[in-house]
C-alpha cells in the first residue's frame, strides 16, 4: 500500500472510532441530566422554567464534547491536512 | 466536498467576497430593514400591527430571560444579548431558503461572535465593579488560581465558537450526505430538526453569554457562595433561589 491509501484508511477508521466513542459519553451524561431534571420538575413543578433553562445550558455544555468529536471526524474525512500534503507531494 | 463556506466567490485585487460575508450582509440588511419598517409607525393603543406585536414579544421575552439569568436590571444587557440572539436565530432560520448557506456554519463567524462575548465580559465587569474589583476576580480563591482562571476564560470562548459552528455545520453536512442517499423525505425531516437546533443554539449562545457576563458583574454580593462553586460557568444559575 502506498502512503495515500494508508492515510485514507487510517483517517476513515479513526473518524468512525472518534464519533463512536465521542458520542457514548455525552449520551450517558445527557440522559442522566435529563432524568434528574425530570424528577426535579415532578417534585417542584413551579420551578419548571428555571430547571428547564439550567438543563438546556448544562446540556449544551455536555454536548460540546460530542461536537468536538464530530468536528474532528469531519476534519479527518473532508479536510485532512496530511492527505492534502501527500496529494500535493505526489503531484496528484 | 467542502465543509467551509469560506472559499471566495468573487475577488477584486485583495478584496475577497465569500459566501459567509455575503449572507452576513444580507441578514444585517434584512434585520435593519424589517425593524425600520415596523418601528416607523408604532402605536400605543390596544390595536397593534402584527409586526409591532412580534417585536414586542421578542423584546419582552429577551428582557425577562436576561432578568431571570442575571438577577439584574436587563436594560444595559439587552442591546448586546438581543443582537446576538436575533442575528444567530435569523441566520439559522433562513436555512430553509434554498441556496442559502448559514454564516453561523463558518468558524470565522462564530469565532467573531465568541470574541465579541470575550470582549464584552470585561467591559461589563469593569463598568459594574471597577477595574480593581474586576481584576480581583482572577485571583479570587488565591493568587495561584490566576493561570487557571485565564485558561478558563479562553477555553470557554473557544467552546462557545466551536459549539455553534459544529452544530450548524453538522446540520449542513448531514443534510448534504442524506440528500445523496435518501433524497425523498429524510432531508426534509433533517431540515425541520435543523430549524429546532438552530433556535436552541441561538438561545443557548445568548444565555451562555449572559451567564458569563453575569458572573463577571455579580461576584460582589455573592462571594461566599462563589467560593464553593468550582466552575464559575454555572454560578448565577445555581445560586438562583426564589
Amino acid at each position: 500500500m502506498d502512503s495515500n491509501t494508508i492515510i485514507a484508511a487510517v483517517s476513515i477508521f479513526t473518524a468512525g472510532i472518534t464519533i463512536a466513542l465521542g458520542s457514548i459519553g455525552p449520551a450517558l451524561g445527557e440522559g442522566r441530566a435529563l432524568a434528574q431534571a425530570l424528577s426535579a420538575i415532578a417534585q417542584q413543578p413551579d420551578e419548571a422554567s428555571t430547571i428547564t433553562r439550567t438543563l438546556f445550558v448544562g446540556l449544551a455544555m455536555v454536548e460540546s464534547t460530542a461536537i468536538y468529536c464530530f468536528v474532528i471526524s469531519m476534519i479527518l474525512i473532508f479536510a485532512n491536512p496530511f492527505w492534502n500534503y501527500f496529494l500535493q507531494a505526489n503531484g496528484g | 466536498m467542502n465543509i467551509s463556506p469560506d472559499e471566495p466567490l468573487w475577488q477584486w485585487e485583495f478584496i475577497i467576497l465569500n459566501r459567509t460575508i455575503l449572507f452576513t450582509w444580507l441578514i444585517m440588511a434584512l434585520l435593519v430593514f424589517v425593524s425600520w419598517l415596523i418601528t416607523r409607525r408604532l402605536s400605543s393603543s390596544t390595536k397593534l400591527s402584527r409586526g409591532q406585536n412580534l417585536l414586542e414579544v421578542l423584546v419582552i421575552g429577551l428582557r425577562d430571560q436576561i432578568q431571570e439569568v442575571s438577577q439584574q436590571n436587563p436594560g444595559s444587557y439587552l442591546p448586546f444579548i438581543g443582537t446576538l440572539f436575533l442575528f444567530i436565530a435569523v441566520s439559522n432560520i433562513m436555512a430553509i431558503v434554498p441556496g442559502y448557506h448559514p454564516p453561523t456554519g463558518s468558524l470565522s463567524t462564530t469565532a467573531a461572535l465568541a470574541t465579541c462575548v470575550f470582549v464584552a465580559v470585561p467591559i461589563y465587569g469593569i463598568a459594574h465593579q471597577g477595574f480593581l474589583g474586576y481584576m480581583k476576580q482572577y485571583i479570587r480563591p488565591s493568587i495561584f488560581m490566576l493561570p487557571f482562571n485565564i485558561i478558563g476564560e479562553l477555553s470557554r470562548t473557544l467552546a462557545l465558537a466551536v459549539r455553534l459552528y459544529g452544530n450548524m455545520m453538522s446540520g449542513a453536512v448531514i443534510g448534504a450526505i442524506l440528500l445523496g442517499f435518501v433524497p425523498l423525505f429524510v432531508p426534509i425531516l433533517m431540515q425541520a430538526f435543523g430549524l429546532l437546533t438552530g433556535i436552541i443554539q441561538a438561545y443557548i449562545f445568548s444565555v451562555l453569554a449572559m451567564v458569563y457576563i453575569a458572573s463577571a458583574t455579580h461576584s460582589n454580593h455573592e462571594n461566599n457562595v462563589k467560593e464553593n462553586v468550582p466552575d464559575d460557568h454555572t454560578e448565577p444559575v445555581n445560586t438562583k433561589s426564589n
